[in-house]
């Protein structure tokens, strides 16, 4: 066993690990720690796949933005997951008895013939100087400049959406309009009455 | 590094809307008290603006442009102009309704817009990961209308159900498509189909994949056994959502059914028209029976959807695909009866909607059986345009539903389904009986409301023209037929 085949077992069994903390901790905010842990080791395997990109990319955007934010949102709900997960346990077992049987029909279709390591050739290595942040560059840029610009386009109307669904008006909170204040004229406040002259 | 800048000329369409909805998105932010009518008005103008252009920039032949990932050619040209077209009425049908409810607000004009284009994207779609992302653009604005009445319950309620089972069907979609990759190599459709006739490509995975490519299909389109949203999305949402929902991504559908199997996959016929064979049938079968049951209006329209996209499954079943010895693939007429059959469905539907949104007014929705009574005392003329519409949904010659039903009929004889036609007969008979119950409960009932209707003038005349549109088309339907067969057919080349 050389020593990229070391890394990479070690690797893995801390993912295989914490991965399936993040589903068996009782504690919400020990099950995003978990996550965190399981996010920053895979992005350790790509690193050894030569994807350094999507590695650190991977560790700063789900480690350092949505983790974050998950931890957060976690934090101040106080779900109860005690309650949400009653019966986990009870349903564990014909789950797996299920998820097996399907895993079984599964193999028994495609046969590990079609997805097993020989079947897909690796790819030539790389030459020293090829930088994957380029060539993901080059390709994001011109080749896949449609699909990208759609993918902008996605995230803009998730804004819209965000706010159409959750921006309200409170119609109860008193504030002061300067510009309304300023720009109130006399007719608007005080109207003249003519009222006929009364004779004692 | 050279790259040739991709011809942006086919794709005007998309650009244009793109940006007119930007221009909608700082209009709406910008303008005064007074000017409440900006995005309506600009809406408008954004559909009629890009129906020009599509028909300005239509030419006969395919163009691939975006390296190969996006198409333009007659088909998608047909399909944007009754895109456009259709959302157009849909924004006409719907103000009142929205105005009346608090919900008309720049939002839902710029989702409507945004769902325009991911449904433009889709039907010019030449790329698996192009067809997804229009799919999701669609997706995710139409969510979002759907909960857009966030004081409603059950709006949100059906808004959550049909995002969870949303995901769910974009999940199996998105499996099915990663396995036929895993198959070819390539995610461009033309590719794939290229890929097909190579001996080394592994067919194993990709009927594995078909499979689940042809279960989110499903799932989008709404057919037995993957149509539980359908009902409660169509009932649960306000009815100017469930008129957008029920009309134009038909179309779209339409499109990523034809994109997906026909211009992806078409050697794999055998197998996926056995499972469209299967859905078909069961759709035109629940869809009929269960309709009867319904006293909602919309859940009745709802289950009348499922089995009109049954029918629509029926025309594509019994299509023949013969590839040429030149490598051109010949097309046989049942896939332009299919097309002709979503056409009519869209422009049945788009009515009917309207007719219940005339219907409503501030503080009154309706939405059951008991709101159509005695429709003919209160306005005669919409009384005759939804009567129109049943009998076209119910296959009542001479209106454009017949000839839709009779060409797709044509169409599975031909192909040797004999049974599956008489089947099919059958049931649209069945379900005749509810479409001619609005007629009776509108004609031969007392009404329960006497209060006149409310519509503006725009929407009379618009959803008149519509109604005259089923009527005339019916009498005449040969053009629309042979456009949608030359379509297809030039799309195939």
């Amino acid at each position: 066993m050389d020593f990229q085949t070391a890394v990479f077992y070690f690797l893995s069994t801390i993912l295989v690990v914490a991965s399936l903390r993040v589903i068996t901790a009782r504690n919400p905010v020990h099950a995003a720690l978990y996550l965190v842990l399981s996010f920053f080791t895979a992005g350790g395997v790509w690193m050894l796949l030569r994807a350094e990109f999507l590695a650190i990319a991977l560790v700063l955007v789900y480690v350092g933005a949505v983790m974050v934010l998950f931890l957060f949102v976690v934090m101040m709900l106080d779900i109860n997951i005690e309650r949400l997960r009653e019966g986990f346990w009870a349903n564990l077992v014909p789950g797996l008895i299920v998820a097996g049987l399907m895993l079984a029909e599964m193999f028994a279709v495609l046969g590990a013939k079609y997805f097993s390591a020989g079947a897909a050739p690796a790819p030539e290595a790389p030459a020293m100087d090829y930088s994957n942040t380029k060539e993901l560059g080059r390709l994001i840029y011109t080749e896949y400049v449609y699909p990208f610009e759609l993918a902008s386009v996605i995230l803009l109307v998730a804004i819209i959406a965000a706010i159409a669904l959750t921006m309200r008006k409170r119609k109860d909170t008193k504030f002061q309009e300067p510009a309304k204040q300023i720009a109130v004229r006399r007719e608007d406040r005080v109207r003249l009455v003519s009222m006929p002259a009364e004779k004692e | 590094m050279n790259f040739p800048l991709p011809d942006f000329f086919p794709a005007s369409a998309e650009i244009f809307v793109l940006v007119m909805a930007c221009v909608v998105l700082l209009a709406d932010l910008f303008k005064s008290e007074r000017q409440g009518w900006l995005p309506y008005l600009l809406t408008l103008a954004t559909l009629a603006g890009a129906l020009a252009i599509q028909v300005g920039t239509a030419g006969a032949d395919t163009t691939l442009t975006f390296s190969g990932m996006f198409v333009d050619d007659r088909l998608s040209d047909v399909l944007k102009s009754c895109l456009y077209i259709t959302v157009f009425a849909v924004v006409v049908y719907s103000r009142d309704y929205l105005m009346a409810r608090g919900l008309e607000r720049g939002e839902y004009y710029l989702l409507v817009l945004f769902a325009t284009l991911g449904m433009q994207v889709m039907i010019s779609a030449n790329h698996f990961l192009t067809l997804y992302l229009g799919l999701e653009l669609l997706s995710l604005a139409i969510y979002a209308l759907v909960a857009l009445d966030r004081e409603s319950a059950r709006s949100t309620e059906a808004a959550m159900k049909y995002f969870v089972l949303g995901a769910l069907a974009s999940g199996l979609l998105l499996y099915g498509m990663s396995m036929i990759y895993g198959a070819t190599g390539t995610l461009e459709i033309s590719a794939i189909a290229r890929k097909l006739s190579d001996p080394a490509t592994n067919m194993d995975v990709l009927r594995f994949g078909l499979v689940f490519l042809v279960a989110g299909l499903a799932f989008k389109i709404g057919v037995v056994p993957f149509h539980m949203w359908i009902p409660d999305v169509y009932h649960g949402a306000p009815t100017a959502i469930t008129l957008l929902i029920g009309s134009a991504p038909k179309l779209a559908g339409f499109s990523m059914a034809i994109r997906l199997l026909v211009d992806g996959l078409p050697t794999l016929a055998v197998e996926w028209q056995q499972m469209l064979m299967m859905l078909a049938v069961l759709s035109i079968a629940l869809g009929n029976v269960v309709a009867i049951a319904q006293t909602n209006v919309k859940r009745m329209l709802a289950y009348s959807t499922i089995s009109h996209m049954g029918f629509m499954l029926l025309g594509l079943v019994s299509g023949v695909i013969e590839l040429r010895a030149s490598g051109d693939i010949q097309l046989s007429y049942a896939f332009g009866s299919a097309m002709f059959y979503t056409i009519a469905y869209v422009l049945m539907s788009a009515a009917a909607f309207g007719v219940l949104l005339l219907l409503t007014r501030a503080g009154v929705e309706a939405e059951t059986l008991d709101d159509l009574k005695g429709l003919n005392r209160r306005s005669p003329w919409f009384a005759a345009v939804l009567m129109m519409v049943m009998f076209s949904m119910a296959g009542i010659p001479f209106f454009i539903g017949f000839f839709a039903k009779l060409a797709v009929l044509q169409a599975v004889v031909a192909a040797g389904y004999l049974y599956t036609a008489v089947f099919a007969v059958m049931l649209s008979l069945i379900g005749a009986f509810f479409y001619l119950r609005v007629v009776k409960l509108m004609y031969f009932d007392e009404p329960l409301d006497t209060a006149p209707l409310v519509a503006s003038s725009e929407m009379r005349a618009l959803l008149s023209v519509n109604a005259l549109a089923i009527a005339v088309i019916g009498l005449m339907p040969q053009s629309l037929l042979t456009l949608c067969a030359t379509a297809l057919g030039q799309a195939m080349k």
